[in-house]
């Protein structure tokens, strides 16, 4: 055993034949004597113990196996952005103290979270003009499944409606979600009138996946007058920009937080955002942090409204989940006071003036088009002269990662995404290879 | 001078004062560059935000404010943290130092799979280890946290069952013990919960199984070892009970630590199985996630596993979508930044050193449960697994409940246990050591534990005026709930 200590753990053979002595057992295995023999395992067929050394060098291996946007243009969006992280971030997520501690049961000793909270809870409502939001959720496609079924139970109807330009894989989050709840969900187009009565919710995109605004003042006006409620799943960053969706109505927003301050990780973890009106407080999932006084009055923060949550209401709680993705969420909390009101305005407009530079170039391209019309954020849509997969092998033998190919659902369509990562010089040798590779 | 400077913050109110306050017109926390392609045209006002109410401050304001709050916190790298059924280990450094790489953070879900092989490496090797670890066939490492792994169990189980013509068993067997996420999953995947209740000794009542378990079941949901700390004795049985009745068990391995190498979930007759990867796998907490919570299944239910799983090839490792999948749990495939955290953790220890965490958290434990015999009442009268039970009821007679005592533990620097779960015992205080303490850590809480006995004799208004140490005191959670304030508004509003 000494050969192969483990230096996470600190009992040391003496420690450990006192303590046995102490609980009156000669060896460690009379504590698993409620096994049955016919369940214990005798070994695992796992990899051999690796030493910090070799791991580091073994998983620094695979690590490096990856090509990774910083070392190449890319031009990948779809729900996963890259924004610059100003240091400030990670050196404050890094801090012990807020990685290593859990949910704040103990508000005198989980201050620093609880308050860190209340913070993004206050900047989630400024950034949407909503009344209130929750601590977070685990990303925005569960939370605009979570705030599906919230409308179901709000209204007591049983339909869900989402437009066809919300995020493909958002929809089938929403899918998985309602099936528990034995919901039904109806995809629609904004042209036809499909939304009833029966319909709990309509849930937008804005940007749509496609990255263009829809007209979301009139669709706003179209579900309250069927008595739906209208859920709105926004990019935060086009809100530096853009109408928050307070403006146009919305009952329920929600958001993928990633863009704020948090590199995209192969897709996760990331962070919820979930706001609604002041009248459906009681119907959000999450956790909530609330703002109140000791007994000397001093100002203090602790978890509350929790008789909506499973520990205290089990089967009849407004969802299961207990996790605010708070490290998350305190990332995004720190991004959005680091880059501040001018800050995120800024980021925004260098989105939507690079983007727009991108796809005009790109629609000068003989054989590239844009296939739809109106005001795009920080995406848009590309109709490509060859197939975009074809296109894409071609992009990474120049040493760039194209866009997404979403021929599934326009002929020809690919996807692009510029942020204010990308350099005019990388858009410029975008532009070449996409007209070198059509010629 | 430090201690100086912390007692002067103790008596600061730092929770009066947020980034909105500090901020002034004009100041910037970071530069950004200039634009460098021509400018667009500006969409329509209309379309266009006139304010956007964030706070103004600069880089040194943000880091002493968020530096602050940090200081307000007890971490597990502050001390003992011993949250009953939270598992709070230790969590490696050189995990934090992987992740951050720039190969695994900056890679983004959607490229092309041949350049991102490391990465799906990592996720493959991950599920066949869990998969190995818990004895079952197949895993699915998508859902976020272990909520949303029970929701992705219950949801497969739902799936297979309808598909064998079984859509009638509209039942999910809770027992008293339980989590509350379990009914709350169970309920959220459409079912209807019946609670089964639990012997004196802490296993499950045989009786009341046979009562509840009828044609209409669906499955049995069961954590072991349990919330009590106690390895269900009958399990093989219950097992075969729900089989022979054509029911399934649902595994919660929410405190696998207390077995892992040492029992499969698989082989004691578990078809579906979650883990948390931020308890067992040692990945951090973050104050409240991020987490992870794979789901390991037998044979059978692996069709309908949720997108994607990964699947090697000739040509590589790739994503695939199982035949009858229940779809989709979050956007992408994962929370692969915690996977991968967990993989190097399993990489560490290898089979022996599971064992080896698996025999510290038990002896832990056991040794707490001994060291406070007589001081505290210890409602079950066998050994421990993971984690002890004990209870506050003695200190009643004093007026002191269970949370005095939680509360007075913050003064002697320690994170209180686990309070008022499980529901079933009474003054609960449930203690999880993990494998990561000394002896001599364990020596200094139990001194403090018995020490708070000895003041709820003696004094026992300074155990019921705890915590007295702290930046605040016991806050009005009543009236937090009833006029709640749940976001930054300007003073003179």
């Amino acid at each position: 055993m000494s050969a192969t200590r483990v230096p996470y753990i600190p009992n040391t053979d003496d420690d450990r034949r006192a303590m046995l002595e102490a609980i009156g057992v000669a060896s460690e295995e009379e504590l698993f004597a409620d096994i049955p023999s016919a369940g214990r395992v005798r070994g695992l067929d796992l990899p051999p113990a690796l030493s910090e050394l070799e791991l580091v060098q073994q998983l620094g291996k695979l690590a490096d196996f990856n090509r990774t946007p910083g070392q190449m243009p890319s031009f990948l969006g779809a729900g996963a952005y890259r924004h610059f992280i100003p240091s400030v971030v990670n050196h404050v997520i890094s801090r012990s103290e807020f990685a290593t501690a859990y949910t704040p049961y103990q508000a005198e000793i989980s201050q620093g979270t609880l308050q860190a909270a209340f913070e993004f809870q206050s900047m989630v409502c400024e950034l949407t003009g909503m009344d209130v939001a929750n601590a977070g959720m685990y990303d925005g496609a569960s939370a605009l499944a979570e705030a599906c079924l919230m409308a179901t139970s709000i209204t007591g109807r049983r339909r869900i409606a989402l437009l066809s330009t919300v995020h493909p894989n958002w929809q089938e989050v929403v899918k998985t979600y309602a099936y528990g709840r034995g919901l039904a969900v109806d995809v629609i187009t904004s042209e036809e009138s499909a939304l009833t009565e029966e319909h709990a919710c309509l849930a937008v995109q804005q940007p749509n996946f496609f990255g263009y605004l829809e007209d979301v003042a009139s669709l706003g006006d179209s579900i309250h007058e069927t008595g739906a409620l209208y859920i709105a799943a926004v990019d935060p960053i086009s809100l530096g920009m853009f109408k928050p969706p307070s403006d146009y109505g919305a009952d329920i927003v929600v958001a993928e937080g990633q863009s704020l301050g948090w590199a995209p990780n192969f897709g996760g973890p990331n962070v919820g955002l979930f706001a609604c009106r002041q009248q459906f407080i009681r119907n959000m999932p999450g956790r909530i942090v609330g703002r109140t006084t000791d007994a000397q009055g001093r100002i203090g923060y602790v978890l509350t409204l929790q008789t909506r949550e499973q520990h205290i209401r089990r089967e009849n709680a407004t969802s299961n989940i207990c996790t605010s993705q708070q490290l998350v969420a305190l990332a995004a909390t720190v991004y959005l006071a680091t880059l501040g009101k001018t800050g995120v305005r800024r980021v925004a407009e260098l989105c939507y003036h690079k983007a727009n530079y991108a796809a005009a170039r790109i629609s000068e391209i003989p054989g590239y088009s844009l296939p739809l019309q109106g005001f795009f954020f920080k995406e848009f849509l590309v109709r490509c002269p060859l197939p975009p997969s074809e296109l894409n092998r071609r992009l990474l033998d120049e040493g760039i990662i194209g866009g997404l190919d979403v021929s599934d659902l326009i002929d020809n369509g690919m996807l692009f995404c510029v942020t204010e990562m990308n350099t005019r010089e990388e858009i410029d040798h975008l532009v070449a290879a996409l007209g070198s590779v059509n010629g | 001078m430090d201690n100086e400077r912390m007692n002067d913050e103790q008596h600061t109110n730092i929770g009066a004062t947020l980034t909105f306050d500090l901020s002034r017109p004009g100041r910037v926390g970071c530069s950004l560059p200039e634009c460098d392609v021509p400018e667009a045209e500006i969409p329509p006002a209309e379309l266009l935000r006139d304010d956007l109410r964030l706070p103004e401050l600069s880089q040194p304001d943000v880091v002493r404010y968020f530096l602050a709050l940090s200081r307000l916190n007890y971490s597990v790298d502050t001390g003992f943290y011993p949250l009953g059924s939270c598992t709070m280990k230790h969590n490696p450094k050189v995990h934090e130092d992987l992740a951050r790489r720039p190969g695994f953070a900056d890679i983004h879900p959607l490229q092309p799979p041949e350049t991102v092989q490391g990465a799906l490496a990592v996720m493959h090797n991950l599920q066949r280890c869990l998969a190995e670890i818990t004895g079952m066939d197949a895993a699915t490492l998508a859902p976020a946290a272990g909520a949303q792994g029970e929701l992705t169990g219950i949801l497969i189980i739902k799936a297979y069952l309808a598909d064998a013509g079984q859509s009638h068993r509209r039942k999910i067997l809770v027992p008293d013990s339980a989590h509350g996420t379990n009914p709350a999953t169970a309920a959220m995947a459409g079912f209807e919960v019946v609670t089964v209740a639990s012997d004196k000794d802490g296993d499950t009542d045989m009786q009341a199984l046979q009562v509840a378990l009828d044609d209409d079941v669906a499955a049995m949901m069961l954590t072991l070892p349990n919330t009590l700390g106690i390895f269900d004795r009958d399990i093989l049985t219950i097992a075969e009970m729900l089989h022979a009745k054509g029911a399934l068990l649902y595994g919660d391995g929410a405190n696998l630590n207390a077995i892992v190498g040492r029992a499969r979930f698989g082989d004691l007759g578990f078809d579906v199985v979650h883990l948390n990867l931020h308890k067992t796998f040692s990945t951090p907490h973050g104050g409240g996630g991020p987490g992870a919570g794979p789901v390991c299944v037998k044979a059978p239910l692996a069709t309908y596993l949720p997108t994607p799983v990964i699947e090697q090839t000739d040509g590589g490792y790739r994503t695939l979508r199982p035949p009858h999948s229940i779809g989709k749990l979050q956007a992408f495939h994962g929370n692969f930044g915690v996977l991968l955290r967990a993989y190097a953790y399993l990489r560490s220890l290898g089979a022996d050193g599971f064992r080896e965490v698996s025999a510290n958290a038990v002896l832990n434990a056991n040794y707490v449960r001994e060291r406070l015999r007589g001081a505290y009442q210890l409602p079950y009268g066998r050994c421990a697994m993971h984690e002890v039970i004990a209870s506050a009821s003695k200190q009643r007679a004093k007026g002191v409940r269970a949370w005095d005592v939680a509360k007075r533990l913050i003064d002697y620097g320690f994170h209180p246990p686990t309070v008022y779960f499980p529901l079933i015992v009474e003054e609960a205080m449930l203690i999880e050591p993990t494998e990561t303490e000394s002896k001599e850590a364990l020596d200094a809480f139990c001194e403090a534990l018995l020490a708070i006995a000895r003041e709820v004799e003696e004094t026992p208004e300074v155990v019921k005026s705890a915590p007295h140490d702290t930046p605040v005191g016991r806050l009005d959670e009543a009236t937090a709930a009833r006029r709640p304030v749940l976001r930054w508004q300007p003073r003179n509003d």
